[in-house]
């Protein structure tokens, strides 16, 4: 793969790119279009975020790539190895180590730090598409900061449901300005938005960027009567004892029996190396052996 | 017991090596090579070249080889290689008045200088199976040729033209904006949509196509002329100062006469429809000329009748099919972290009803 | 006194046709201003130039802001103007249809004015929308449904209340009882007044139907061929025509 430049897209477009991410960071939430590359990959496969990782990493870097909060998802070791080969950088699957991570669906457990990078993969970056699918319109929406309609479906949910029945891509207030899509993670990590690290977002398909700068205010829309609540299973995590973590549920037998494990493979098998165990952790070190 | 998912990398190598193993299919078969795909699946190399927007016929018959002859993957790995090629330039408009015409066909007039040329087409085969194909050794058919006119073989539009019959497309020395450079801006033009629908899914645009027809945004289209065969590709080199020829490339052109248009103060006039696509691909380009003449409703002063056909933002956003199957197939890749979200608030959902309405719980 | 709205010299032209031309008027709070005439006498051109839908090709109309007093809406920009259009303005359509979400329950149709202006408490929302239900007589029961579901006076009646939750200063009327039967209008014709004298709302009513004005306008204006041909105190315009046009309008009405 020797033919191909640093990181696979060529040095023209790695500055497309970056103007883009740059204008993104300086109006946080706003949707940048960027003429968008057709990568070796699928559109839906994170095209974007692989466009964006591309144009942040530097031959220094330590790549994390996450699916689903794990490291061994088949599209996370994909993309991994799509840098392994094209860019040549060290890759890792411990968060601190990282220095760029990209993720599909989830925020890592643990803390970023404002040295690392986060890139998410977004498929529809417009938080207000499924109410008006006219791209013409809904700029427009946004430039004019004409959002009651977000409220209308928050309200309508109350009213049929009795709660907000969005549990991910959960849209949010930038700044007190854009309303943004924060990627289809699960609500539960809405909180962890505001942060140090800065969070970058690539819509290959849709041909957009935005971005949160270190810090930025990030408001999870809601009422004040039904305030926003970051939800996960009513468990710790079978395997690490978590009480504070996101967790899979995954189906054990034919009964239907479960168990409840960290979606962060990482955070959870640190947790278990420093000697934290959950309830059906003896179990399984018994079956092992 | 639980065992966290590991192994992925594993699973998808030995998923590539069975791919493999798949598209070579039983060995004791002869191997297809490119010049057999390319010169016998010449109009599937077409199409992958038209939607895959590069122009090489060899790398399209590999593309499809190497696709197990799927050709929307094949126009993928087309344009996957083609966003690493370079730019040098833009060549000169092509001149398809200057087209070595292969076949040449006009709808609207009996005859017309240049002539009628039905040129290599299906439209008056017999769709029989023919059982002789079936047989080892192909026989070689050889067909009479003519000799290929010299002059130039004007337009048939053009003879409307001179009449004022129809629409005169003003001529503009801009530039085209290059949709694969820069992001799609709504509204587009029709440079951008012409673009746009010749890289278009076939299926796709044939569809919006015969829905036209079909009443969803009528323009009672006619084919003024269909024209197939190679024109020469001219590019100003810096250097020189003047453009030459740098090589020839085979088009498909339609070009329709539809409804007219006209009013108290003005006239009536036939108006136009466009269609240019790489190869032979008459399908692809009678539909884009249908389509376009739909999205031009705005600037011929029609009224939008709501058909699907004349939304631009509708036809422009789902017409290409790498994005289409990208995203459609994406569904297949893990969204449990989502689902699980989605499961824990059905469950607290239904876990409040049931403590709103317990009774009806117990009569059901 | 200001006027809550000054309408200078309003011209609109669609090619070499005349939508209207030459409109002046001074609409005081508090006021009913009926425009009629028939159809494609530019009455509804008119209209849709005053509520910002369309861009007049001449003339001014200043609105008495309510930060920087009269300002002209039609050189305002864009998201001035829109944030008019769901504050200070409201806009009832002939068609329901076209002022209402259909895949929205009533209670967010209503809720929605309320939410675009920054009301972030469900409870209230609710309990607003619950009472503007009642106030244009439609069952606080039918809060959830769709307004498909409703009949077309129900639906246009939920128009208004849509309209008139915000409490605007200036509402804009376009044939509001077009497209009913004849009982459907005679009741949202007495709700509408009695909104009207209970709020006491400014409004720009246009319509063909002489009834309509009569009840609720208190000055009025005929438009025949884009232009206004007449106007004055509703009663002396329709009890004492002056122009010819006004004359054969309110003598054809007689006649029927």
């Amino acid at each position: 793969m020797t033919d191909y430049n640093f990181a696979y897209l060529d040095e023209q477009t790695k500055r497309m790119i970056r103007r883009a991410i740059l204008k993104g960071l300086a109006i946080p939430g706003y949707q940048v279009p960027f003429a968008s590359r057709e990568m070796p990959m699928p559109y839906g496969w994170g095209t974007g975020g692989v466009q964006v990782s591309a144009a942040t990493l530097t031959p220094d870097d330590t790549l994390k790539v996450i699916d689903q909060g794990a490291d061994d998802t088949t599209n996370a070791v994909s993309i991994r190895k799509f840098f392994e080969v094209t860019a040549g950088v060290a890759t890792t699957e411990n968060t601190t180590e990282a220095s760029v991570i990209q993720t599909r669906h989830r925020i890592p457990e643990a803390e970023l730090r404002d040295d690392q990078i986060l890139v998410y993969q977004v498929p529809i970056p417009e938080p207000l598409r499924f109410l008006e699918p006219r791209e013409t319109e809904t700029r427009k929406m946004h430039a004019l900061e004409e959002y009651g309609l977000m409220h209308v479906k928050l309200y309508e949910d109350i009213s049929q449901h009795g709660a907000i029945a969005t549990s991910y891509a959960y849209p949010v207030k930038v700044e007190g300005r854009y309303v943004m899509d924060p990627s289809p993670i699960p609500k539960f990590d809405n909180p962890k938005l505001e942060m140090s690290a800065i969070q970058l977002f690539g819509a290959g398909r849709e041909q957009r960027i935005y971005a949160l700068p270190p810090y930025t205010k990030v408001e999870s829309l809601d009422f004040e009567d039904y305030p926003f609540e970051a939800t996960k299973a009513d468990h710790a995590c079978d395997m690490c004892g978590a009480e504070n973590s996101y967790l899979d549920e995954v189906i054990m037998d034919d009964q239907g029996s479960r168990m409840f494990v960290c979606s962060d493979t990482d955070f959870c098998a640190g947790r278990q190396q420093a000697g934290h165990l959950g309830a059906l952790a003896a179990v399984n070190a018994e079956d092992a052996a | 017991m639980y065992v966290a998912v590991k192994g992925g990398e594993r699973a998808i190598d030995n998923a590539h090596a069975w791919l493999a193993e798949e598209r070579r299919g039983d060995t004791s078969i002869a191997e297809l090579s490119i010049e057999q795909i390319r010169e016998q699946l010449s109009l599937a190399v077409n199409r992958v070249m038209a939607e895959g927007s590069l122009y090489d016929p060899d790398l399209a018959a590999l593309a499809i080889k190497q696709s197990r002859g799927d050709l929307i993957e094949a126009i993928f790995l087309i344009r996957a290689y083609r966003t690493t090629l370079p730019r040098f330039g833009s060549s000169e408009p092509v001149k398809t008045e200057d087209m070595a015409c292969d076949r040449r066909i006009s709808a609207t007039f009996k005859d017309a200088p240049g002539g009628q040329v039905l040129g290599p087409t299906f439209d008056y085969t017999h769709r029989l199976l023919d059982f002789k194909l079936a047989a080892e050794s192909d026989p070689q058919a050889d067909a009479e040729t003519a000799k290929p006119r010299r002059e130039p073989i004007p337009h048939i539009m053009e003879f409307l033209n001179t009449e004022g019959l129809i629409q005169t497309e003003i001529a503009c020395e801009d530039t085209p904006p290059d949709l694969t450079r820069e992001p799609m801006e709504l509204p587009s033009n029709r440079a951008l949509r012409l673009q746009s629908l010749a890289r278009g899914d076939e299926g796709f645009v044939l569809g919006m196509a015969y829905s036209t027809q079909r009443g969803y945004a009528r323009n009672h289209a006619f084919v003024g002329e269909l024209r197939i065969g190679a024109v020469p590709v001219e590019m100003e080199i810096p250097e020189l100062g003047f453009a030459i020829e740098i090589g020839e490339m085979t088009l498909t052109e339609c070009e329709t006469v539809n409804q007219f248009q006209g009013s108290k103060t003005e006239p009536p006039q036939f108006t136009r429809g466009y269609g240019l696509v790489f190869g032979q691909s008459e399908r692809k380009a009678i539909s884009v000329a249908l389509v376009d003449r739909a999205l031009r409703w705005k600037e011929l002063g029609e009224s939008d009748s709501g058909a699907a056909a004349q939304d631009e933002e509708f036809v422009l956003s789902h017409c290409d099919n790498i994005q289409a199957t990208g995203f459609l197939e994406h569904i297949k890749l893990p969204h449990y972290v989502d689902f699980q979200s989605e499961l824990e608030l059905v469950r607290k959902l239904r876990r409040e009803a049931a403590e709103t309405y317990p009774m009806q719980e117990a009569a059901e | 006194m200001t006027p809550l709205l000054k309408v200078q010299n309003i011209a609109k032209f669609y090619g070499n046709r005349i939508g209207c031309r030459n409109v002046n008027f001074d609409l005081y709070p508090g006021e009913v201003m009926g425009i009629v005439g028939e159809s494609g006498s530019g009455k509804s051109t008119l209209l849709n130039c005053l509520a910002g839908h369309l861009v007049p090709d001449d003339g001014a109309v200043l609105f008495d802001t309510r930060t920087d007093g009269l300002k002209d809406t039609v050189t305002m920009p864009e998201p001035e103007r829109r944030m008019l259009g769901r504050t200070d303005w409201a806009f009832v359509h002939q068609h329901a249809r076209d002022g209402l979400r259909m895949n929205i329950s009533a209670g967010g149709n209503v809720g929605e004015r309320l939410m675009a202006v920054g009301a972030r408490h469900y409870g209230n929302i609710r309990s607003d929308a619950i009472d503007w239900l009642g106030r244009v007589e439609i069952n606080e029961t039918r809060i959830d449904d769709h307004p498909t579901a409703f009949s077309g006076g129900m639906q246009q009646r939920l128009q208004i209340a849509r309209n008139l939750v915000t409490g605007p200063r200036l509402v804009f009327m376009d044939e509001p009882t077009g497209g009913l039967d004849v009982s459907v209008q005679a009741r949202l014709l007495d709700l509408l007044r009695g909104l009207v004298r209970e709020m006491g709302l400014s409004a720009v009513i246009v319509t063909h139907d002489l009834a309509v004005v009569r009840l609720l306008a208190d000055r009025l204006m005929v438009m025949k061929d884009g232009h206004v041909v007449e106007t004055g105190l509703t009663d002396q315009v329709l009890d004492d025509p002056q122009h010819a046009y006004t004359q054969l309008l309110v003598s054809s009405v007689l006649q029927v």
